[in-house]
């Protein structure tokens, strides 16, 4: 499953790489992508582990940049 | 500017304030510390508070806290001018920062602000306004002036000039009338249009722009990559190094600890790398929005590099480098006028909806009278026998002159010849051809002069015609009569011949070009407008039928491109400077502010500039073609 979501007030570039190579690393994430400029995060893994992954994901956001808003 | 950043405007101009007066106050001991520490306070205080919070939760190598610890150190060391001035300069650079990118980011939106609001759907014969998905496949919308074509669809009623500049760059209205297509995005200019809508929203061509261009950030060139990866070695290997310049010198030597530590410092105020970081997405960012400016869609930042690299183009011809329809390009008559011939043949043409029939009607350009036609006999592949006037007319290829038993003008021709003859007399032919587009021969010229090496066409035309358009367009190299199958391996023969470190790309139509789009280095798809296909297959979509887009969107890569170097090389070049000055005492903590700020100021301004591409759209002159006298058009 692939989903897009819309991430508001990223502080810098650098969080978004950070946020980026952060969720990367987490097991069964198939990709991820963050887009700065965009302000948005495209995740990708497999259906059935995709909210535990989702979740995994929002702590690491809020874990590098405590400002972000993530929305659908 | 957003709440945010004004609240940061305020603190910043308050803290210089009290900064400025502390300066000139010159008072000592705990009094000259609290005057100085209180505005540091002020400017500094989200970020040493963030800082605190980021060590709680693990994250230590984050500029919050790079800059609390850099800081705070100068204060330690006494140096309260530089604790403030370095917290003072920061925010300034992040509040710059922030601005810029809100801006460039507005500016895209801005750009793309081609989303219709609500369509007007005529339901039980009254016109109501709903939002543009709800309108199904079949049903009337009407489109006042001035309101934007919300859904796309044929027109049924009314006729009007449509501004399709929000989509293809183009400035000049187009005409618009019954029965012809229209696509979601237009502003509908002067009269009121009824458009049957033959797409859902979710199909929809704005649906589809904009769905390209908010993607076309996800895809990131190689210096974008560099520069993330860089980044993140880059600020844990400055830390470090600050970390023993703090500590060796002073226990190995004998040296000072002060001295030593304030190098220190000035390495952690260099060592946050968001300057480098942002400046180059922001100029991808900016050159793809340039480009959608002028008419062309780049679908991600890679390609943008890509097509700053190209030393090959390849080409399909019909409806890339030749408009795609007929016009008759020669008359020759043996018997009656030229004029009389071409009514003749668009007579006998009449009931034939073949293009090259209706390109001989559009040359004769007059209303048929009917009446004068009788017994219309289609022979398929040969051409039509008909009665007009009474008298027995054929008209088609030389396959049937010579199946009539008519001696015919067999000359080689270049183009298609559409034969004559009058109760089995013999009366002339008459050409028709593809023409070649209006600014196809400065597409050529314009890539030559943007550095392009080698210009191909492929073309499933017959050899006569495909060499006279290669000839006249100055192309190095042609094939003719490919079959689509044909034109993949060609291209992948050239693939081969290229540079192995530059790329290729195919421009088509993308209608039946699609695998060629694909296996080349970049797929180039022309008028991208209608087709879902080509959208979909490649990689760069021009949205007008102008082949000279393309040198336009290799100069607005080649820009980009630049711009994302100077700013990597201007960035770490400083840095490195700086690094290395402070390690050895020769900078002082206001250099490496400079060294950080002022680069990421710079820097930032440098990548607004890809945006910026006025100097590209200026028109092209055409010359007319001298050789062919009173006809406007160029043909093939």
């Amino acid at each position: 499953m692939k989903k897009t979501y819309k991430l508001l007030d990223v502080d810098c570039g650098n969080c978004a790489a950070k946020i980026e190579h952060g969720i990367s690393k987490l097991d069964d994430v198939t990709d991820v992508k963050v887009n700065f400029m965009g302000q948005r995060m495209i995740l990708e893994a497999p259906d059935d582990k995709f909210d535990a992954v989702f979740k995994q994901a929002k702590k690491i956001i809020k874990k590098i940049d405590s400002g972000v808003s993530i929305e659908t | 500017m957003s709440k945010k950043e004004k609240r940061r405007l305020l603190r910043i101009l308050i803290a210089s304030a009290g900064f400025v007066a502390a300066f000139i106050s010159n008072l000592d001991g705990l009094s000259e510390f609290l005057v100085f520490f209180i505005p540091y306070l002020i400017v500094g205080g989200d970020i040493l508070w963030k800082a605190a919070r980021n060590i709680i939760r693990g994250q230590v190598f984050d500029e919050n806290f790079l800059m609390s610890i850099a800081t705070i150190g100068a204060f330690c060391l006494g140096e309260y001018a530089e604790g403030i001035a370095v917290m003072l300069f920061f925010q300034v650079g992040e509040l710059f920062q922030s601005y810029a990118v809100s801006r460039s980011r507005r500016s895209i939106s801005e750009l793309m602000d081609i989303r219709p609001d609500y369509a007007n759907v005529l339901r039980n014969g009254e016109m109501i306004q709903v939002d543009p998905e709800e309108v199904q496949i079949n049903e009337s919308i009407v489109v006042k002036p001035g309101e934007r074509i919300p859904l796309d669809g044929i027109i049924t009623g009314g006729f009007s000039t449509i501004d399709t500049s929000a989509l293809t760059g183009e400035s000049a209205p187009r005409d618009a009338q019954k029965g012809e297509e229209v696509i979601s995005g237009c502003i509908n200019q002067t009269g009121k249009l009824t458009i049957q809508v033959n797409k859902e929203y979710g199909q929809s061509t704005v649906v589809k722009i904009l769905e390209l261009v908010e993607n076309s950030s996800d895809k990131k060139s190689r210096s974008e990559n560099f520069i993330t990866k860089f980044a993140r070695y880059y600020t844990p290997f400055v830390f470090f190094a600050a970390l023993i310049l703090a500590i060796i010198p002073p226990l190995t030597m004998g040296q000072p600890f002060d001295i030593w530590i304030e190098r220190a410092l000035i390495f952690l105020v260099i060592s946050c790398p968001c300057a480098l970081v942002i400046s180059v997405p922001l100029s991808f960012f900016g050159g793809i929005g340039g480009a959608s400016k002028s008419g062309v869609l780049v679908k991600g930042s890679n390609y943008l590099e890509a097509l700053a690299n190209t030393e090959m183009v390849v080409f399909d011809k019909t409806g890339t480098l030749t408009k795609g329809n007929f016009i008759v390009s020669e008359i020759y008559s043996k018997k009656m006028s030229n004029q009389e011939l071409l009514e003749l043949a668009a007579y006998a043409e009449d009931y034939s909806n073949h293009p090259i029939a209706q390109s001989i009607k559009q040359a004769f350009g007059k209303t048929i009278d009917s009446s004068r036609i009788k017994d219309i006999e289609e022979v398929a592949g040969h051409g039509v026998k008909s009665v007009i006037d009474g008298k027995v007319v054929f008209a088609g290829n030389a396959k049937l002159m010579k199946r009539e038993h008519i001696s015919y003008n067999d000359r080689k021709l270049v183009g298609t010849a559409v034969h004559i003859a009058i109760n089995n007399e013999y009366m002339g032919y008459i050409l028709v051809e593809d023409k070649i587009k209006q600014d196809a021969p400065h597409a050529i010229t314009a890539l030559k002069s943007a550095g392009i090496t080698q210009t191909v066409m492929l073309t499933g035309d017959a050899d006569s015609v495909g060499k006279k358009v290669a000839t006249k367009l100055k192309l190095d190299k042609v094939y003719t009569e490919l079959l689509p199958a044909d034109k993949v391996e060609h291209v992948e023969e050239l693939m081969k011949q290229k540079n192995e470190k530059r790329s290729l790309a195919f421009v088509g139509d993308g209608i039946n070009d699609a695998p060629v789009l694909a296996r080349a280095d970049i797929g180039i798809a022309m008028g991208g407008l209608g087709s879902d296909a080509a959208i979909e297959a490649a990689d760069v979509v021009i949205m007008t039928d102008e082949p000279s887009k393309i040198a336009t969107v290799m100069k607005i890569s080649k820009k980009t491109l630049r711009i994302a170097k100077q700013n990597i090389v201007f960035a770490l070049g400083v840095k490195g400077v700086v690094l290395i000055m402070g390690a050895i005492g020769m900078a002082t903590m206001w250099a490496a502010v400079f060294a950080d700020v002022g680069v990421s100021v710079l820097a930032i301004l440098n990548a607004i500039r890809a945006l910026n591409i006025k100097k590209f759209n200026t028109p092209v002159q055409f010359s007319q073609n001298q050789e062919e006298g009173n006809r406007k058009e160029i043909v093939a």
